[in-house]
């Protein structure tokens, strides 16, 4: 095998980085996690002239070596550990050219660890609107180093940046500052005790709050003629390092770099004063998001049902093809529909991570974050709250993932507690049906009652999450620091080919990540229904024949009739009864209740659920309906769903947390099980006693 | 008492005098916060909170409380 050149992508957020990363990795890319947190690695292959290869990891945006959220400690821990086997051979430091003073801080940081490093200058197309000139051969002698001057978007310089990287032992590893000027005593004694080690590694040992060097850390504190500092001095030297790297910045940007403001064309303050006016702004926003919903509801309809009735057919082809038995039964009853209940999501979420990617990419998110934060800071929550709350609306799984930029760990800890209020899409079916059962149709004022219903349900969950977050806010006691920065980058046209390349791996991680639960829950489901024990169950079919010998029945009514019975006495049939005495009070009998159960794995899970129980063979909405209409209350007679009831539903269904993978991805998110168990017990808790008193007021 | 860049209007031009370095995230250091560095109000929110601002060329918003740690000089444009 040939030598790989380990490369490492390494710069501020909105530089580009991650179009560098697709014009020189293509569909050769893979994105996986670091082991034991979430942050995304995104790892690629790059061909090289002359048959050699480069490994490229897109390390996470960030603006300096001073780590302050989990992504960015990443970069540093990389860059420190000389053991790691992705250990950069050449460090690539992409910065953007209308923000290149405050990208080249980055820059001289990385210099000082003496790994080769070269300078990537994107975007260089800008330069003739913005007036930008560079002197390339003054600024690569003054920072020691390569400069690639390269246009992603015009797909020029990408080849030099590819043979800069071939030779890479020939960049230099000098730094380009000396930074250790800012208290030369200090530094000296730092030097002195520990003569094998890079000093300015040390100083980023000593000065972060980051897990990774508690070892070296100690070993530092435990050199007895050395004497650290206290934490406020040392945050004073770190801002006197910014100064220092800021003036020799200054200094080499006052000869390198030419701006004829008169060129300039300020595309930039012309959509700001609308975008973020104090009307047009949120007018704007309800407008964007008004054509999102209308999008993930209407548009994704049609790939929806085409991806149901495959599914559909498939499963029905599979029972006629494959000799009766278990295991075709576990493929066409539990595989197949289990399968096809995550697929089935992918036009919904493929839409949302489209229209969040073209957001994102376009620069217009950070005016939303910024228009939201003083609304959202009341409830406890934070601007940048707001992407994840809307994304909760087509599911909370990638809104939750969405929190991660929050600096405050409380504000990004409520969020995630509270976006599973937002009404998901999981929770239509279910609305649906029970609205068309028990709500009459007439009108008011030209609306529906119907559709007044669903737009209702639609605010209780919006106002269940923003007053959950302000209990909250006040309850949790959590120390974090509160402080808000957020870029406002320029406006830029969406690059189809990142839009595209996020919206695929997004989506392939939901398919895979969430597909694997759901996929699992739904074996268990299929075996809890298809088994039971004792006579009633394994003998159902003679029972049935014999009680209902008596009636004409015909061949299908009679196994309709046997299956209904096999449910009943099966082990999730069983379970159904046991719970029943819990349930009643809500106005429910056993058959909702399993539905319930089994929607615990999955909401959308009731309707296929009662589907079954009423042994209705086909999806056909209308037909459950019609049965559904047809169930006569036990206890009480009459029909069982009932205003009163139906509202005791919807209520439940609009509090209840009853989504395992939503359950998985916060644990992954707040890595406890603290957090989702409280969200399981206190979500359910909230829907049983709503439900409860909607019922009992009701009936 | 001296200004600081929560007194600010929209439109008005400063330059940083000093930043109290225990309340500023050293976040907002690195985007260009320092002494010296010139900056802008572009645009606020509603109840003048958050704050857009153009710092050194910087463009990035942050909360109207952590501005008023931030002192400024007021330049009058010419």
């Amino acid at each position: 095998m040939s030598k790989q050149i380990n490369v490492a992508l390494i710069g501020n957020p909105n530089t580009g980085k991650t179009s560098v990363f697709n014009a020189l990795t293509g569909l050769n890319q893979k994105v996986g996690n670091y082991p034991g947190i979430t942050v995304e690695k995104k790892e690629g292959i790059c061909k090289l002239p002359r048959g050699v290869k480069a490994h490229i990891i897109d390390l996470p945006g960030t603006y300096s070596l001073n780590a302050s959220s989990l992504d960015e400690n990443v970069v540093i821990e990389l860059l420190l550990n000389k053991n790691d086997k992705d250990f950069p051979d050449i460090a690539v430091v992409v910065s953007d050219v209308e923000n290149l003073k405050r990208n080249l801080l980055l820059f001289t940081q990385i210099k000082d660890l003496e790994i080769p490093t070269l300078l990537v200058i994107n975007m260089a197309d800008r330069m003739r609107y913005k007036g930008i000139s560079l002197d390339i051969e003054y600024l690569e002698e003054q920072l020691q180093t390569k400069i690639a001057l390269i246009s992603t978007r015009k797909n020029e310089g990408i080849d030099y940046l590819k043979s800069l990287i071939t030779n890479f032992k020939d960049l230099s590893i000098t730094p380009c500052l000396n930074a250790s000027e800012i208290d030369t005593e200090y530094f000296d004694s730092l030097r002195k005790a520990f003569p094998n080690q890079l000093l300015y590694k040390l100083w980023l040992v000593i000065t972060q709050d980051v897990n990774f060097g508690k070892t070296t850390r100690n070993e530092i504190e435990a050199v007895a003629n050395f004497k650290t500092k206290s934490k406020a001095d040392l945050k004073r030297l770190q801002q006197k390092e910014t100064i220092k790297r800021y003036q020799f910045i200054n200094n080499v940007l006052k000869k390198g770099q030419t701006i004829d403001v008169s060129q300039a064309k300020d595309l930039r303050t012309k959509l700001d004063r609308v975008l973020t006016h104090k009307v047009w702004g949120y007018l704007i926003f309800v407008i964007i998001l008004l054509t999102i919903f209308q999008a993930i509801y209407d548009w994704s309809s049609v790939p929806m049902d085409f991806i149901d009735g495959i599914f559909a057919s498939l499963s029905e082809w599979t029972k006629d093809m494959l000799p009766k038995g278990a295991f075709t039964n576990l493929l066409a009853e539990g595989i197949i529909p289990g399968l096809g209940g995550i697929v089935i999501f992918i036009p919904q979420i493929a839409f949302l991570f489209l229209f969040i990617a073209i957001l994102e990419e376009s620069g217009y998110m950070s005016r939303v974050v910024f228009l939201m934060d003083r609304i959202m800071r009341r409830f406890g929550l934070s601007g940048k709250s707001v992407v994840p709350l809307i994304s909760g609306t087509a599911c909370a799984i990638p809104a939750i993932m969405a929190t991660r930029n929050i600096e405050s760990w409380k504000e990004r800890l409520i969020t995630i507690l509270v976006t599973p209020f937002t009404t998901c899409s999981a929770r239509l079916p279910v609305y649906l049906i029970i609205i068309a059962l028990v709500i009459p149709e007439g009108r008011v004022l030209g609306l529906s009652y119907q559709a007044l219903t669903l737009m209702l349900l639609y605010l209780i969950g919006f106002g269940t999450a923003v007053f959950s977050a302000y209990l909250l806010n006040k309850i949790l006691k959590i120390k974090s620091k509160t402080f808000f920065v957020v870029e406002m980058p320029n406006y830029k046209l969406p690059l189809f080919k990142n839009v595209v390349l996020t919206v695929i791996e997004k989506t392939k991680s939901f398919v895979f990540g969430a597909g694997k639960i759901i996929l699992a829950i739904s074996i268990v489901l299929w075996f809890l229904a298809s088994y039971g024990p004792g006579d009633e169950f394994n003998d159902a079919e003679n029972i049935v024949t014999i009680a209902n010998s008596s009636e004409n029945l015909t061949e299908e009514e009679l196994q309709q009739k046997i299956a209904s019975h096999k449910l009943e006495h099966s082990f999730i049939g069983i379970t159904g009864r046991a719970i029943e005495p819990a349930i009643r009070p809500l106005g429910y009998d056993w058959k909702i209740g399993i539905a319930i159960v089994s929607s615990f794995a999955a909401r959308e899970v009731f309707v296929g659920t009662l589907a079954t129980i009423y042994s209705v063979g086909n999806d056909d909405e209308d037909t459950i309906k019609n049965r559904m209409a047809g169930e006569v209350n036990p206890i009480l007679g009459g029909p069982l769903f009932t205003f009163a009831s139906g509202i005791s539903l919807l209520l439940f269904y609009a509090f209840a947390m009853q989504c395992m993978s939503t359950l998985a991805i916060v644990k992954k998110e707040t890595n406890s099980w603290k957090w989702p168990t409280l969200q399981l017990v206190i979500m359910t808790a909230i829907a049983y006693i709503t439900a409860l008193i909607a019922f009992q007021f009701l009936k | 008492m001296q200004d600081t860049l929560a007194h600010l209007k929209r439109g008005e031009h400063a330059v940083i005098t000093d930043v109290s370095s225990i309340h500023i995230p050293l976040k907002l250091l690195e985007m260009g916060c320092l002494p010296g560095n010139s900056v802008e109000l572009v645009q606020v929110a509603p109840f003048a909170d958050p704050m857009y601002l153009n710092i050194n060329g910087s463009h990035l918003a942050i909360r109207k409380e952590t501005a008023s740690h931030i002192l400024i000089e007021k330049v009058t444009h010419e």
